[in-house]
């Protein structure tokens, strides 16, 4: 396709010329994956062929004899991560629309879209639809779905390598396999960030389908250096609030700025650090997820009026509307991941072909050097990121229990379906069918019930046994599984909502506790009826809460450059001068860890013996390596008391001394202790309870759910203990060991740390080396389970009696 | 398990860390709210498929209670099925379960609001009340029944370091027993519900031991909690 005449003058008449990538998506005959920093009219880019398409019957020429238009139906359906994505685009589209002289309908389709506009767009469907990937599986499992979809000619995808990265890109792709089956000649364009492996996400969009990638140029190099500051980072903690009279000045010689920092807490509290010092009340703004959503819209809209100058923000603001004023972000912490640290600095200056002005802040000693080797792989453009595990068949349950809510479904024909889809290309036809014996009967061993039907095969088909289940299904739509969060409240009749705090969290707080949310101080007063309600008490000492969201760890291609660079003291000079002074007393008192060799230390600390172990293997496969380390040294005797896990390095104590970490260490003996522990393992469990709402085990949204409390939910893990004890095969278990084997519980990596250091080196020393000083700072450790938890709650339900004088009765 | 002693109205009973009663001078155990049969009615009425195991999850738990104290009586407190309908569904493993427990002593089945009938093909025999001592056991704590009252039906857990528990909620006049059964959610002790029943009083938290902490009243200060 060339660009018409009628789109060309529109061109003209804006005084721009299309981006040669704008040509290339218009000339692309089938799928096509644009790769584009942000603010390269990568969204016009997208729609231009929808419009280009639509130009004949939507424009002047394109009505019928009878005056009126040519129903075309659905056209195109734009996809995107986030609801407030689609409606910024609904306007965004509309001037273009307009100016063309289009008349077009362009409606959104999220869960914030009412009924009768939902029954409107099922009858009556615009002729572009934006939504989101949850709501696409809604649309998807009713039985109009063929009709409103039949006439679909392309789609849209968003922000693809956002999507790629979570559950919801795997349910996406599912829904756009069911999409290619009701409209055959559908084409499909990708939009996506800079991203390490254009090919891989090609596939995960198209499967084996020919896919047409498409690089825009990526502008002039960003403009990123480490923030200079006065004071040096310190020893180890991950505030980073040593830096804020700097990041104040650079805020104040910017026009906006964004501040990243890598969690919800830290954000809170590098947000009020940064008012107390904030003497010329710059406008300054906070954004993450725990935050109410009315909070959020406000700061997003003042953000968007430029009535802000900074805004404080998590991973909340990676993704998400353009703003265009943005000319400085500001990276508080080591970025953990080259990528994420890349996609960041595009949100600085949407302007195209206008470099991006980045400022990185790292948190502590080694999160210099790791910021270090992160802005050297940003200049060699080495991007790293994990390849993608195959489909996750959670997933693939709630895909086809609600295919069965559209409709009786062939099996044969729903797995050849399911196998156009990127990331089920090679599914194994056993693990469909067991994920199909599950939606069906729940997949138990025992089963010897003809009541555990959700699914019956008659005539060939399978069929839903009982049609009102759909109902239930389909309010449980969708891979997002919070933790459970309790809202805060302000006291009294219809108190604003300031966000949410995690349910144990709130389940510690008793009355008269401090804590921080949405930058201020508040004191809880109640809990009621699952509201935590808190009235604001400035100046009092809050606790942290301690928000969901694990930590990210390093990625291993920054671990890797992380190592070399402190291994290659030729490479010292490109560290700040107390790093480098740092590193230069770790080699004269032990020894500089290096590739290929793992470095241990053994050393009395504080009337204990520390046994420091420099994996630089992220924090979930270091802490997954404490938990086996402890238990081997408990069966070994050596009395392990904590440990503590960073990115880098691995701290135990104990009673005795570790003499020789050889056995400690063994592959077979720790995948071996892997299997007992891990069975047991809160993170298993955690991991189950996400696995067993997304497959529809548990379901979250029950209809007329009060929320009285005297509802019968039980908590997962009992499901999750039952499950092993009794059907040690199923699914489901299945489904949770390999996913924490890759997320949290992150074992390969502790494989991977082994195999690339095939030399050891322990060094027993007589005092604390200059390395493992940072980590005896830390937070974080994590106590030997067992008799511990216990005894904490002994002694609060001690302390609780004798508060009451009833210490007599206990 | 251990258990933690404490008198009410002259009975001498023991709180079980398993969440059982007992009443060791009778030779007496009482279990409240079994919901045998929860996953079976849940399947059948179209709603989640659970692992059809608590059953034999609850009984294997409660048969371990009857090996450690040996009973002479077990008194069911009503709610023992999560619906009548689940009587003769229940899994063969699980009845010959339930048919083991109540060999050679005395099963007592109180009926609940779940299980209003006597169970057909079940041992034991069904009564609306039962005396112990000066108190009454009965399913769920009603004005017309003379106290004081020793019964189940709200689930009772308290919220204790971070942790639900489930926990014995105990009165000036009205012992409220946790559920027992597998697959039972819980009732916070401060919910309106409960408090409306023990205002105040002791609960007794389950665990490998069990723990005593005051319920109704105002619970301390912060300051208190972080001297430790």
């Amino acid at each position: 396709m060339i660009l018409p005449e009628l789109f060309q003058d529109w061109f003209v008449c804006q005084g721009w010329q299309p981006h040669p990538h704008q040509l290339a998506l218009l000339a692309a005959e089938g799928d096509s994956l644009l790769i584009a920093p942000t603010g390269g009219g990568k969204t016009l880019a997208g729609f231009l062929p929808s419009l280009v398409e639509l130009a004949p019957v939507a424009g002047p020429d394109g009505y019928l004899e009878n005056g009126e238009r040519a129903g075309v139906g659905l056209h195109t359906l734009y996809v995107s991560p986030l609801k407030a994505l689609t409606a910024d685009i609904a306007r965004n589209l509309a001037r273009p629309v307009a100016e063309l002289g289009l008349d077009l309908r362009i409606e959104d389709r999220t869960g914030d879209t009412g009924p009768a506009q939902r029954r409107r767009q099922r009858i009556d469907p615009p002729q572009i639809l934006l939504t989101t990937p949850e709501s696409l599986a809604l649309m998807l499992s009713y039985p109009e779905a063929p009709a409103i979809f039949g006439s679909l000619r392309r789609v849209v995808l968003d922000e693809l390598h956002a999507l790629a990265e979570s559950k919801r890109g795997d349910q996406l792709m599912l829904g756009l396999a069911r999409l290619r089956a009701l409209a055959p000649d559908l084409r499909v364009t990708g939009l996506s960030a800079t991203v390490e492996d254009p090919q891989a996400l090609a596939g995960f969009m198209a499967g084996a389908r020919p896919v047409e990638i498409v690089e825009a140029d990526s502008g002039p190099d960003p403009d990123i250096a480490i923030l200079p500051t006065a004071r040096p980072a310190p020893w180890a903690g991950g505030g980073g609030h040593y830096a804020i009279p700097e990041v104040l000045a650079a805020v104040k010689a910017a026009r906006t700025t964004i501040i990243f920092i890598n969690t919800r807490a830290q954000a809170e509290l590098f947000f009020q650090a940064l008012w107390a010092a904030n003497d010329e009340n710059l406008p300054i703004g906070l954004h993450h997820g725990s935050l109410a959503r009315e909070q959020r819209q406000r700061v997003e809209a003042a953000m968007a009026a430029g009535e802000l100058r900074a805004v404080v923000a998590t991973g909340s603001l990676d993704l998400g509307i353009d703003w265009g004023a943005v000319d400085l972000v500001i990276q508080i912490g080591a970025p953990k991941n080259v990528k994420r640290l890349v996609q960041r600095i595009g949100r600085a200056n949407h302007r195209y072909n206008a470099p991006s002005v980045a400022r990185i802040v790292p948190a502590n000693r080694f999160e210099q050097i790791e910021c270090v080797a992160a802005l050297q792989a940003v200049k060699a453009r080495d991007l790293d990121g994990a390849p993608r595990g195959p489909g996750p068949l959670d997933v693939l349950c709630q895909h086809i229990l609600l295919t069965a809510c559209a409709g009786p479904f062939d099996a044969d024909a729903l797995f050849a379906e399911v196998g156009t889809a990127g990331p089920y290309h090679g599914l194994a036809r056993a693990d469909f069918d067991a994920c199909l014996e599950f939606a069906a009967t729940g997949g138990y061993a025992l089963r010897a019930y003809d009541r555990w039907q959700r699914l019956m095969l008659q005539g060939g088909l399978w069929r839903l046994r009982d049609p009102r289940a759909a109902r239930l299904l389909r309010m449980n739509v969708g891979t997002i599984v919070e933790a459970e969060m309790l809202k805060v409240r302000l006291r009294g009749r219809g108190g604003a909502p300031l966000g949410e705090v995690e349910e144990g969290f709130a389940a510690s707080l008793v009355p008269g506790d401090t804590f921080l949310i949405g930058g201020r101080v508040v004191r809880m007063d109640a809990l009621r009826e699952m509201v935590v309600e808190v009235t604001p008490d400035p100046g009092r000492q809050p606790r942290i809460a301690v928000y969901s969201g694990v930590k990210l760890a390093m990625s291993t291609q920054l671990a890797h450059r992380v190592l070399a660079l402190i291994g290659d003291p030729a490479r010292h000079d490109d560290l700040p001068p107390d790093t480098r002074d740092w590193l230069a007393r770790q080699a004269e008192v032990s020894r500089l860890p290096e590739p290929g060799l793992l470095l241990s230390e053994s050393f009395p600390h504080a009337g204990l013996w520390h046994f420091a172990l420099y994996g630089f293997a992220g924090r979930n496969a270091l802490q997954t390596l404490g938990l086996l380390i402890t238990r081997e040294m408990e069966a070994a005797g050596l009395g392990p008391l904590g440990f503590l896990a960073t990115d880098y390095a691995l701290l135990v104590w104990s009673l005795d001394q570790v003499a020789d970490p050889a056995p400690l260490l063994d592959g077979a003996r720790l995948r071996a202790g892997l299997g007992d522990w891990l069975g047991d393992n809160a993170v298993m469990k955690r991991t189950f309870r996400n696995v067993a709402t997304i497959a529809g085990l548990i379901q979250r949204n029950m209809p007329g759910l009060r929320k009285s409390g005297r509802q019968a939910t039980f908590s997962s893990d009992i499901l999750y203990d039952t499950l092993r004890r009794y059907d040690p095969g199923h699914l489901l278990l299945r489904v949770t060991a390999e996913e924490a084997g890759r997320g949290l519980v992150d074992f390969g990596r502790i494989e991977e740390m082994l195999d690339r250091s095939p030399r050891r080196d322990h060094r027993i020393l007589t005092r604390v080396s200059p390395l493992a000083a940072p980590l005896l700072l830390e937070l974080g450790r994590v106590p030997i389970r067992g008799e511990g938890r216990e005894r904490l709650a002994r002694i609060e339900a001690e302390a609780l009696m004798a508060e009451a004088g009833l210490q007599d009765f206990a | 398990m251990s258990g933690h002693g404490f008198d009410y109205h002259g009975l001498r009973l023991v709180a079980r860390g398993s969440g059982v009663l007992w009443w060791p001078e009778g030779g007496l155990l009482v279990v409240a709210d079994l919901h045998l049969g929860k996953s079976e009615r849940l399947a059948r009425r179209g709603g989640p498929l659970l692992p059809p195991y608590e059953g034999l999850a609850t009984l294997e738990r409660l048969a371990a209670e009857v090996d450690a104290l040996a009973p002479q009586v077990i008194v069911s407190l009503g709610d023992a099925f999560d619906d009548m309908a689940a009587v003769p569904a229940l899994d063969e493993a699980v009845l010959a379960r339930l048919q083991a427990l109540a060999r050679a002593r005395d099963w007592i089945w109180l009926a609940g609001n779940h299980d209003p009938a006597v169970p057909q093909g079940l041992p034991g025999r069904l009564v609306g009340q039962l005396a112990l001592g000066r108190a009454v056991l009965c399913h769920e704590p009603c004005d017309t029944i003379p106290e004081p009252q020793i019964c189940g039906h709200f689930h009772p857990v308290v919220r204790l370091a971070g942790e639900r528990r489930r926990a014995f909620l105990l009165g000036a006049r009205r012992l409220i027993l946790p559920a027992f059964g597998a697959y039972t959610g819980g009732l916070d002790c401060d919910d309106p519900a409960l408090a409306a029943v023990v205002p105040r009083g002791l609960a007794i938290a389950c665990g490998s031991r069990p723990l005593v902490l005051p319920v109704g009243a105002p619970r301390p200060s912060a300051a208190i909690r972080r001297r430790r």
